[in-house]
Formats: C-alpha cells, structure tokens, sequence
C-alpha cells in the first residue's frame, strides 16, 4: 500500500496499480473510455487527464493520463484542478463532435458510459454544427448488433474481441476520423464471446440484437440476481423483466467466477423463458390427450394417484435447483429418489467430488485459472462445454511472459507495454483433447486422442513428476517425451492447474488428473484443479445423492414402483426411446414438472408447469462446489409455480399435513440442512427471506421505473399492490432501501451518476476485486486437512482401434448441445445439425466420402447422419455432436459399425 | 486468385523476414502493382498465403492510403495538400484538376484515365506546389504547366 495525496488529501492506494484505478477504487469520480478493469491502460482516450504535482510546493502542475501512471508512494494529484476539468470537457467534446444525437431511439441509452461520461465532465451543450461522417453498419451474426456511427474510437473492442479473447475476424479499418470497427466483410462474429462488444462498448455501437426484438430500456426492467443455468460454472447474472417476459440477459459482476465477462450461450440463451413451448397450465389426460386443468384439478388428480400408488418413485434433475431436488426427494422418501442421470455420470461426478474432498489440491475457481502460470488440459474442450472458462485458459497463458515484464518493472495493467513486450510468447498451455480446440491457437502443444490414451498420458505425466505414481506401460516415444515435457512445465511454474472433467466420459482421465494433483502435491508443489461438470447443479445432484436412472427404469420394469415423478428433466435427451418408453408406458401413472414441452411431458398423464429460474428461487452448485442462490426475477402466470411448491402441493394433498410449513424456501433450505447434512451450508448461499436493511427490501426495479400506476390500467384503474414475495429479502418494487445490498442480492448494477455497467466501480472493494463483503456463494465440499496419499494404479490398456468398428464420442457444442438455449433463435441459428465425423484416412479407408448418408448402431438402435471428415479426429475414433436432434438418449462412449446408407 | 508471378514474387520475400506476417504490405504492394489495386479476393488470398486472417491483413490495407482498395485510373494522380503547397498555391491546381478531369478527389476519370487522389506531403516542400502521377514527381506546378503535364499521360 501506498499514501497518495488527491486534492492535497491523503489516501491510501495499491501501488501495483495506476492511479485511475486508485481514484475508482477509493469513490472518485474519474472519466475514462480505454481503460477497462479488465483489459487494463493503453492511454489513448486522454479522457482520465488529472493535474500530478511534483512536489507539495509545486504549485504549477502537470497534465498526466490518470491510467498510464504508477500510484506509487507520495504522488500528489488533483482531479478538481480547473485545469484538468476543462482538458476533459474538452475531450468529451471532440468525442461527442462525429457521435450523433440519437440517445432516444439508442438502445444503449440510459445505461451509456459516454452518457454518464458527459454529464459528469458537464459537456452540456454542443457547439459543432457541421456534417457527422457516417459508416455502413455490417450484419455481424444473431447476437450483436452495429451502429458504427455512434463509435468515439476508444478501441475497447478490437482490444477484447483480439486481445482479450482471441478473436481474428475482427479489426479497425481505416485511419483518423474514418477508423471502422467491424469485420472484413459481413457475417456472424466466430468469437463464443462475441456479446460481450454489447457491454465492453462504452456506447451504442455494439448493442444485444436479441434485445432488440423486444427492447426495454435499462431503467423499465425488472432485475434479480440470478445465475446462469446453461452450463455448471455458475457465472453469475442479471435477468431483466418488462411486462412479463424476459427481455435480456446481462452480466452480473463475480470477481471468483465470470469477472466481467460472459459467454454467448449464456448471455443469449434464455429465450426459453418466452417460448411458445411453455407449459403454462398444468394438463390432464384424459382420453387419450393432454387438456388444461386448474390447479386444484391437478391437485386432486395427484392426491387420487399418490394415495392409490403402491409405491411412487421420483427422478430428479442436474437441471433444477437443490431446493426442487430435495421436494422431490422428500416427497417420494430417499429411497425412492433416483438421480435422473445413469449411474456413468453419476460415477464421474462422485470421483470428482472425492478428488475436491481429498484435498489434493483445491478447486481454482475462473480468477485463479487466470493466475495459472502452467496449465494442462485433460480430455476437455472447454470453450464447447464450459465456454466461460474457454476465456480465463486464454488469459493463462499470459502469466509467464509477466516474468519479463517485472524483470523490466513494467506494471501488468500497462496492457500494450506488456504485449509488446511478450510479442508471441506465452505461458505453457498443454491441450490433450479428443480433437481440435478453439483454444489451441494458444497452446503450447496439442495432442489428440481417443480418452483412455488422454488418461495414459496424464498418468504418465504423474510418474514424471514422482516416482511413486504407477508407471504407464507401452507408451510411444511421442507420448513419453511430451509427457516429459508437460511434467517439466507443471514442476517449473508457480501455481500449476490441471483442467479435466467429464466431457470425455471417463473415469480413467479423471483420475489421472488426481494423480498429477497428488504428485505434484508430493513434490512440494501446490497445484489447483478444475472439473468441468455438464449441468448447472449436476454438482448439487450428486452432493444429495440419489439412485441412478437405470435403477427407476428397472424398478418400472420389474413392477416395483407404478407411479413416476420426473423433475425437469426430459428422459429422451439421456435414454434411448425404448428405455424412456418402457418406463413411461409401464407405469400406471406418470407425473412430469418441467417448464416446456418435450418428448417426456407429452407422455406424461399429468403435466405442473414449473417456474424457470427467472421466475423461481433456488440454489445451484457449480463445478468447485460453490453453492449460489438465483433469485426470482418475475411473478409467472398463475398457475406457474416453483417446483418444490407443486411438490410441496402434492405431499400435502397426499395427507401429510406437516410440510404446510413448508411456506417459504427458507423452509425448504432449513429442511434440506437437517435431512442432507452435506448440503447444511447451502442455507448461507445468501441472506435468509428476514434480511433487511434499515427495514426495507431490496428493490428489483431501478429507482426510475416507469409506467407503475399505468401499466395495468387497461385491467383496472387502480393500481395492484406490488406481488408479494415470502421466499427473498427482494421486493417486485421500485420502493426499498437506498442502501448498497450484500453482494449476493445486488439484482443489477447502478450508482448516482453511473448508469452503465461500469457501475461495478462501485459495488467492489477495490476495482476489479471482489464485491463488498466477499464474492456471493460458499463452498460445500471442505477438503480434508489429512489428504488421503494413495495414487490412482488401475491405467487403462492402449487404446485399441476396432476392426470395422469405432469408438463413438459426444461432441460438445455451444450452440446447439444445451437443452433450454437451443429455444433461442440465435442459437439454434448457430448450432449445427446432425453428422458424424471421423478420421480422413478411416473414412478413405471405409470408401466413405464427406457428406455421405452413414448409419451407426448403438444399444440396437440405428442412428443416420451426414458424414464429416476430420483430420484431428483420431483414428477409430467417430464423433457425433451431443444433444443435437436427432442424435439424442445415446449413451456414450460406444462401438458401433458405421455404414453407408444406399 | 494469385498469379504464379504474384505468388512467386511474394514468396521470394519470405526469408526476409523472422514471421510470415511480416511481408503483407510487400504483398499487397506486389498486387497492387500487376493489377493497379487489391480486391477483396486479393485480400482473401494473400491473407490466406500468408497464415493471416483476411480481417487481420484488411486492417494493415486500409490504414495505408497508398494501398488501393478500389479499382483505380491508369494513372494515379497524388496532389499534396499539406501546408507548403497550400501556401504555394494548391488550391488553384486543386481547381484547375478537378475542373479539367472532372472528377472530385477519390474518384477516377470516366475513360479511367486518371485517378485523384490527395497527399499528405510528397517531401519536396523546397519546391511546392507538388504532385506525383505514377511513380514521377512534378514539382514547382502552376495550373498551366499541369496542363502540359497532363498530356504526357494517355
């Protein structure tokens, strides 16, 4: 720490960092447009000028860019300096000459840094009063939208698109006034992070063109805090309502988890909310079809089936909340409670949870993964399957070329020096994946190959680095001398991280990963470790336990269970259509929760609609093991409800009065602590339904809501009272306290004077931190103090091409894999359709040619998709794309024999 | 596509350099001289040649202004515009030019004849008002000589 002196006053600042940071982090309103906390100082806008004085006798000054100097110990600024405060108006104005005037029909306006910009310098009038230039604007894809006019050249996004994510479809065009920001030519933007430009922009040239369809502004949308559910990393976000329907995902600030920053798939992916396949009335069979019921039609219904069944079984979900899981739980008994994945998936999320309770090396969360200077990548590709974290591997490998900047005392944030500096260097990124990655354009090496070859050389890697470690026999040359150098790497860095997890399916990699953790451990060398996980509470599922989903087809089978519960989850995307069909016919009686229509919910006799996440509460544990509470962010239909409430409904009609104390989620939680003691610790997630502050709720909307007494007024003249909410600290209301709330209740970022996301300024103990009082969520697995010494032996054999046949793997897809993101248009727009892809010599060698017709057989039942030929694919190894239509329920890895189809 | 002279002259620059990237202004100036400008297909395909993105080399293509983007004249005239031929008189040949060919600056002449375009400083201020056409310097240009300047150009 150092004493800086602004406006002749002390304060205390990191000397680490520039002083533009420093005046953020201690409250100072500073203008600034290049500096971003995340992509650091370049100092081009000369927007953040501020007087630095030499001396405390130095009355005369210097002008200096705020961002490019060191905060070190003793510097004297002034930021009040009339000198200073009219150098800034006059940037501003030269800014605001080409920006055209167009902030009521711009969809940033109201949440625009160059707004908030402007006010704050007092450019309040313009004086320019010639010709704007103009630009063509570009289609750049389904999810941004361009108005290159409005652009002040501030180069933030060429620096995130590039620099920061990795982009190259990307560029400015041109020189001077005419500097053009777009692509080479139309079409959609390559980069998974693309909308991002939509909050990186500090004004409206890059704006949510799915926002658009049905756009709000900023100040009419009702937010909550919430948490992303189309992967299980849990990034953090902020949902905004508006007349009942989900207009936009933004993000919600985590300094652990997505930083600033989200991926595509989640920031476009809610439309579901919306969709026309919404089951928005509960609905009955009867003779033979699916009719509309009320609620206590339905309840009736399920008082009849559940006091009539001789034994109910239920089948919960990765995809619903602990809360929805543990009702379902609770009302079925523990017994009867089956996970609603199979017992492969289930084997895979419990070794990972043994690796994270072991204690061998903890959990690195995203801001760690960005701190790792030597990463290895076992069997996944992360940008497909856990996209965000895609993101902070790519910031990995800048840790090592940091050597050489401190060794010439250049500050990190001094973002152009440091890149000049590194040039092409980089940190060691080591991918052993299945196939090619979007990451590999930075890693230091890549190795493809079928996953028990991918688990080999990781165990390889682990007897490299201890002796101890079981030694792998028949390795090539190849393998042993990468392993080698992998081993080197991990040994020589300063905080290693091993990436894993389950997108290859197998167990074998997940413990050769534990075995490098546990020898690196043993060489005195602390490592962290990482699993992807498929699902947005796949962790929290399997922390509750549950029986695998064969079990409850075997139970319908050998008629030991005749009613069946599905909790929000479609059994055709996991099983084969005679497996789902035996259970769903065989049972006499089949209940399904879920919020759209699927293959499942139509073969139900009884249909609840169940709330979605922004329009329930619950909590959702992501792949560390951190349980994080999502909070309602609008009142559905009537009829619309929770799941654990319908469930709660339902054990109450079936006679047991007790759970009507079930009122509230708290509740539910307290209930969970004491039936579930691993997941006892979830209840402190977030502030309990009692938490106030100065006696108030926390207000969903911002303070400028408008449209209250109007909005409704076709109905009734009178204005309703807000809904109530029992289940949160968080009312559906403009009207609550001022206050800042504790980081796990901020439903969206604002502070007087700071519309725009840069409001995260304020909410954050220092800039770029974590949010005031530490960042939301707490961990539920603890690691043991004692870790547990044994080393993984049991090494897979050589991976062993079939003759005439192949080994099938999932590919993973952003676009298009996910269950609920698939129902955004933008989305689906970018998902590809049904192939199989393999090996350009495999299929030279079976006469097969791209875009054939093949067939392929797994579990007796025939699959057909186009042929795809891919040189990175290893060969006998077949790859066929995960939850894409209609290559769905096929459990995987498996041989099959693939033939062309005449 | 590149032609086989093309692509030949653009390799042989490549041990030159540490990077292949390096030679992209050579390349686009090697096209630029068979076929008087760089089309997006050229872009395409140096970019491609030279394991770069076409966004990436487009970006270097538009920041120089004496890399044509659009199909040009046979003769390319660079009218400097800065402040010792201001001061020496090139707002008068400005005229005289635009008037005689015309056209405006940027644009090209109907029997694609000549090209106008404006310049920054042709280095030879000792001697302004200056304009290059093609690779040749005039220097000391009155409206009237230009004329005679002119016609050397078919």
């Amino acid at each position: 720490m150092a004493i800086i002196y602004i406006d002749d006053k002390p304060h205390q600042a990191d000397a680490k960092q520039n002083l533009l940071h420093a005046c953020l982090s201690l409250g100072f309103n500073l203008p600034y447009f290049c500096w971003h906390p995340a992509l650091g100082s370049v100092g081009a806008c000369r927007q953040c000028a501020v007087k630095q004085f030499r001396t405390p006798d130095d009355k005369h000054g210097h002008l200096v860019m705020a961002c490019m100097i060191p905060a070190v110990e003793g510097t004297r600024i002034s930021i009040h300096d009339p000198e200073a405060v009219a150098f800034r108006a006059g940037i501003i104005e030269g800014m605001m000459q080409n920006h055209p005037h167009d902030c009521p029909v711009c969809d940033e306006g109201g949440e625009c840094h160059l707004q908030d910009m402007t006010v704050m310098t007092g450019h309040n009038y313009r004086r320019y009063d010639f010709p704007k230039r103009t630009f063509r604007n570009q289609y750049l894809g389904p999810f941004v939208n361009h108005e290159m006019n409005r652009c002040i050249q501030c180069y933030r996004c060429v620096r995130f698109y590039r620099e920061y994510a990795g982009g190259n479809d990307f560029n400015v065009f041109g020189i001077r006034n005419t500097a053009y920001f777009g692509r080479y030519q139309d079409g959609v933007l390559e980069s998974e992070f693309a909308g991002n430009l939509d909050e990186v922009c500090p004004t409206g040239v890059f704006t949510d063109a799915t926002h658009k369809h049905h756009y709000t502004r900023k100040w009419d949308l009702q937010f909550a805090p919430s948490v992303c559910v189309h992967c299980g990393l849990g990034c953090n976000i902020s949902p905004g309502e508006r007349y009942g329907t989900l207009r936009r995902i933004v993000n919600r600030y985590h300094g652990d988890i997505n930083g600033y920053f989200l991926c595509d798939r989640g920031r476009h992916g809610s439309e579901f909310v919306n969709s026309d396949q919404r089951i928005r009335q509960a609905r009955l069979r009867r003779n033979g079809q699916l009719q509309a019921v009320s609620k206590a039609e339905a309840l009736e219904h399920i008082r009849q089936v559940l006091t009539s069944s001789s034994r109910v079984i239920g089948i919960g979900s990765p995809r619903a909340s602990l809360e929805a899981n543990f009702a379902l739980r609770a009302a079925v008994g523990e017994r009867n409670f089956f996970a609603g994945i199979f017992q492969r998936e289930l084997r895979l999320l419990n070794r990972v949870l043994d690796v994270l309770r072991n204690g061998l090396a903890p959990a690195a969360s995203l801001r760690e993964m960005e701190n790792s200077d030597a990463v290895l990548v076992l069997g996944e590709d992360v940008t497909n399957y856990a996209p965000r974290m895609a993101l902070s591997l790519r910031q990995s490998v800048r840790q090592g070329p940091m050597a050489m900047a401190d060794k010439l005392k250049i500050p990190h944030w001094l973002d152009h020096s440091v890149r000049e500096l590194a040039q092409d260097s980089k940190g060691p990124l080591f991918i052993a994946s299945i196939a090619a990655t979007r990451l590999d354009d930075v890693a230091s090496e890549t190795y493809h190959a079928a996953p028990d070859e991918l688990a080999r050389l990781g165990f390889a890697v682990a007897h490299k680095l201890d002796d101890n470690a079981p030694a792998v026999s028949g390795l090539t040359l190849e393998q042993t001398a990468l392993a080698e150098r992998i081993a080197q790497a991990l040994r020589s860095a300063r905080q290693p991280l091993i990436v894993s997890g389950l997108s290859c399916h197998s167990t074998a990699v997940i413990s050769a990963a534990a075995n490098i953790a546990q020898a690196l451990r043993r060489t005195g060398q602390p490592s962290r470790v990482t699993f992807t996980v498929p699902e947005c509470n796949s962790v929290g599922l399997a922390l509750l336990g549950g029986r695998p989903l064969e079990d409850a087809f075997a139970a319908v089978r050998n008629r030991a269970a005749d009613t069946v519960i599905v909790l929000e989850n479609d059994l055709y995307r996991r099983a084969s259509v005679q497996d789902v069909d035996a259970l769903l016919l065989g049972a006499k009686h089949v209940i399904v929760l879920d919020h759209l229509t699927n293959a499942t919910s139509t073969k139900a006799e009884l249909v609840l609609p169940a709330a979605t996440f922004a329009e329930s509460d619950g909590t959702l544990v992501n792949n560390e093991a951190r349980a994080q509470r999502f909070f309602q962010t609008f009142v559905p239909q009537p009829d619309v409800q929770e799941s654990w409430r319908w469930l709660r409904d339902a054990i109450i009609a079936s006679g047991r009065q007790d759970f009507a104390a079930w009122e509230n989620l708290d509740h539910v939680i307290a209930s969970m602590a004491v039936e579930v003691p691993a997941l006892a610790a979830a209840s402190k997630a977030a502030p309990d339904a009692t938490f106030r502050m100065s006696g108030a709720k926390v207000p969903r909307q911002p303070e400028r809501y408008s449209g209250r007494t109007a909005m409704l007024a076709n109905i009734d003249l009178s204005e309703p009272k807000p809904p109530d909410d029992p289940d949160s600290p968080l009312s559906f209301s403009m009207e609550g306290s001022p206050d800042q709330p504790p980081s796990p209740l901020i439903p969206f970022a604002w502070s007087p004077g700071w519309n725009s996301y840069q409001a995260w300024n304020k909410f954050q103990e220092e800039i770029a931190g974590p949010l005031r009082g530490g960042n939301p969520g707490v961990p539920l697995v603890e690691a043991a103090a004692q870790p547990q010494q044994e080393y993984v032996r049991d090494v897979p054999a050589p991976f062993q091409p079939g003759d005439g046949e192949w080994l099938i793997v999932p590919f993973y897809h952003i676009f298009g894999s996910e269950e609920l993101s698939i129902h955004s248009h933008g989305v689906k727009q970018l998902s590809p359709g049904a192939y199989l892809a393999m090996n350009d010599k495999d299929a030279e060698r079976a006469r097969l040619r791209p875009e054939d017709r093949i067939e392929f057989t797994i579990a007796a039942i025939s699959y057909q998709a186009a042929l795809k030929v891919r040189a990175d694919l290893p060969q006998g190894i077949a790859a066929i794309p995960a939850g894409i239509e209609p290559l769905q329920g096929i459990q995987l890895p498996d041989w099959s024999r693939i033939v062309r189809v005449a | 596509m590149l032609t086989p002279e093309e692509r030949q002259e653009i390799e042989a620059e490549l041990p030159r350099y540490p990077q292949k990237q390096a030679v992209c202004i050579d390349a686009m100036k090697i096209v630029q001289r068979h076929r008087g400008w760089v089309s997006d297909e050229s872009i395409r395909d140096i970019a491609e040649l030279l394991g770069m993105s076409a966004d990436d080399l487009d970006g270097v293509a538009t920041f120089y202004n004496l890399i044509h983007r659009k199909p040009v004249g046979r003769h390319v005239i660079l009218l400097c515009n800065s402040v010792s031929c201001w001061i020496m008189g090139y707002e008068r040949l400005h005229q005289r030019l635009c008037k005689r060919l015309g056209v405006q600056f940027g644009e090209t002449t109907s029997d694609e004849r000549f090209t106008l375009l404006p310049i920054v400083c042709l280095g030879t201020c000792d001697h302004a008002p200056a304009l290059m056409i093609g690779n040749d310097l005039h220097v000391d240009v009155t409206p009237d000589s230009m004329d005679q300047v002119l016609e050397n150009y078919r």
